[in-house]
């Protein structure tokens, strides 16, 4: 009789901790998946953006040809990424168009008509902008992953992950030493 | 490895702990304040105590209602903020957006304080219901990475619950403020009555026996004049803290520490005097907002200051530069103005506004 008791007192103690350990894998894996959609977001947001810019640009430096082009393939590009969901393919689009970006906006020095434009202004601020929030919203889902990561591989909720089949998510980056960094996770002491 | 998640979950259970050793404090205060009041003799005590407590726990109760639902806004209307909209001001609303997106919290409210000092404080119960208001002085004395390092800090305390925690504890010492002014209020009254002739004296009346009422003042007389005190010490010891790890939280949010270093620079050596400064919110400010006591702590320990050493601040943010290597101009910058950072100007008469 005791032991029987002993037994069901064991199995409700496993019982309570493997949901736990459950529980902080989904609550986990959802606050990663979170992230990615804000990233999402932002990304959507400027590829919406970029349009209006080369348009007001058309406007003043028509000869620009050239880089324009090259902006309107690298967002054309970032698209589809987008559309395809390979994360690999859409960081190195995402480069390219940021990349592209910034000629658009060093050439538009050569132009004083061009930054006197308020709609060229507020296209700017809102694209600086965005351009931050995608980086800061990518930080965030890569702090999301590595918590999430930790917790599917180190004991013992690796058991856990592998009964229910939680896999270890990808980062989203732009270069190596992002990587690195990420991998390496915050170094902050605290006292 | 401490990650940000135990930190905050440590936190929580310490807000937990704190809040439970004020009330069982208040409680204390005011039963001993009751016997010490009550004509009832001691076979009575502990229904008296009982009652008294009782009567604590009620106002407590209700303080804590009132800060937890109207706490933030409360806060920001004592300091004449008011809120704006995107509108308003794009370039500082998308800094707190891309900060809201780096902690994964929804996007704050925003006010703005007319005031020249720079400063900033976050309020609210919670990430949804949360507030962060700055000063015109702030808005224009910033550059955009010092801005958006102010912010993170500030997001950093909505984050952890802070904002909670602090508000709840200033309710309490407010509360055992409150009670122990009463008590003693009440005890010189009776003094002076007596001193009068005049009868209707409730505290020195020996009715109840001589012991019983002597035993019962002086307990009632020690915990009105400490309490206050601790509590004080308590919050302060807390808010010190607190801003330690807000300022780490503010790096892992904005990945920019020298930044923030300058910010607190800037705030701390600013002449100016907050007009809505008051004792009650000095501590929710991300750097102490009156003049005499933000230079008085600015290099120096003390449990007496709401913040820990701006100077030792910045040293630890410095260390962290290292970790969140930054482009190389920056770091010139600071290193030329080390010697800057030592020199205490006192604030001069002609820029202080009164």
């Amino acid at each position: 009789m005791s032991s029987l008791i002993i037994l069901l007192v064991i199995i409700v103690v496993v019982g309570f901790v493997v949901a736990g350990l459950y529980n902080g894998l989904v609550r986990k894996r959802i606050s990663a998946e979170n992230a990615w959609s804000q990233i999402d977001v932002q990304l959507k947001r400027r590829h919406d953006l970029i349009p209006n810019l080369v348009e007001t640009v058309k406007g003043y430096a028509a000869h620009e040809k050239e880089t324009l082009e090259a902006v309107i393939a690298a967002r054309n590009a970032a698209v589809t990424a987008q559309d395809g969901g390979n994360m690999k393919e859409l960081a190195g689009a995402e480069n390219m168009l940021s990349g592209a970006l910034r000629q658009i906006f060093a050439l538009s020095e050569a132009y004083p008509q061009l930054q006197a434009n308020e709609n060229f202004g507020q296209l700017q601020e809102e694209l600086t902008s965005t351009e931050n929030k995608i980086s800061f919203s990518r930080q965030h889902y890569n702090d999301s992953v590595q918590i999430y990561n930790t917790t599917v591989q180190t004991v013992p909720s690796n058991i856990i992950a592998g009964i229910f089949g939680f896999t270890a998510k990808e980062f989203f980056e732009l270069d190596a030493a992002e990587l690195e960094a990420a991998r390496k996770g915050p170094q902050v002491s605290f006292s | 490895m401490a990650t940000f998640e135990t930190h905050i979950a440590h936190n929580r259970r310490i807000s937990v702990a704190l809040i439970a050793i004020l009330s069982l404090f208040i409680c204390l205060l005011s039963g001993v304040v009751a016997l010490s009041l009550s004509e009832s003799g001691i076979e009575r005590t502990s229904a008296v105590f009982l009652q008294g407590a009782g009567w604590g726990a009620i106002l407590t109760i209700f303080g804590a209602f009132v800060s937890f639902f109207f706490g933030g806004k409360l806060v920001a209307a004592i300091c004449g903020g008011y809120r704006i909209k995107p509108h308003d001001d794009k370039a500082l609303f998308h800094v707190v957006e891309e900060m809201s997106l780096a902690a994964g919290l929804p996007m704050p409210d925003i006010y703005i304080i007319h005031d020249e000092t720079p400063n900033a404080f976050a309020s609210g119960r919670n990430p949804e219901h949360a507030l962060i208001a700055i000063t015109t002085g702030l808005r224009k004395k910033l550059n955009r990475e010092e801005l958006q390092a102010v912010i993170a800090h500030e997001m950093a305390h909505i984050k952890n619950y802070d904002i909670l925690t602090m508000m709840f504890v200033a309710v309490f010492a407010g509360v055992i403020v409150l009670i122990s002014d009463f008590f003693l209020r009440s005890y010189m009254h009776s003094i002076h009555l007596k001193w009068n002739k005049k009868s209707g004296s409730r505290v020195l009346s020996f009715k109840k026996g001589f012991w019983y009422t002597v035993g019962t003042l002086v307990a009632a007389l020690f915990l009105s004049w400490m309490a206050p005190l601790f509590a004080l010490l308590l919050q302060l010891a807390v808010s010190r803290k607190r801003e330690y790890l807000a300022d780490a939280t503010a790096v892992q949010l904005c990945r920019n520490p020298l930044a923030l270093a300058s910010a607190l620079k800037k705030i701390a050596l600013d002449p100016g005097a907050l007009q809505c400064d008051n004792r009650a919110t000095e501590a929710m400010f991300i750097v102490n907002p009156h003049p005499l006591r933000r230079m008085a702590h600015y290099r120096d320990e003390s449990i007496w200051s709401t913040h820990p050493p701006v100077i030792q601040r910045i040293a630890r943010l410095r260390a962290l530069a290292h970790e969140y290597p930054q482009p190389e101009t920056k770091l010139v910058e600071l290193e030329e103005d080390n010697e800057l950072e030592f020199v205490i100007e006192p604030p001069g008469p002609s820029q202080s506004p009164a």
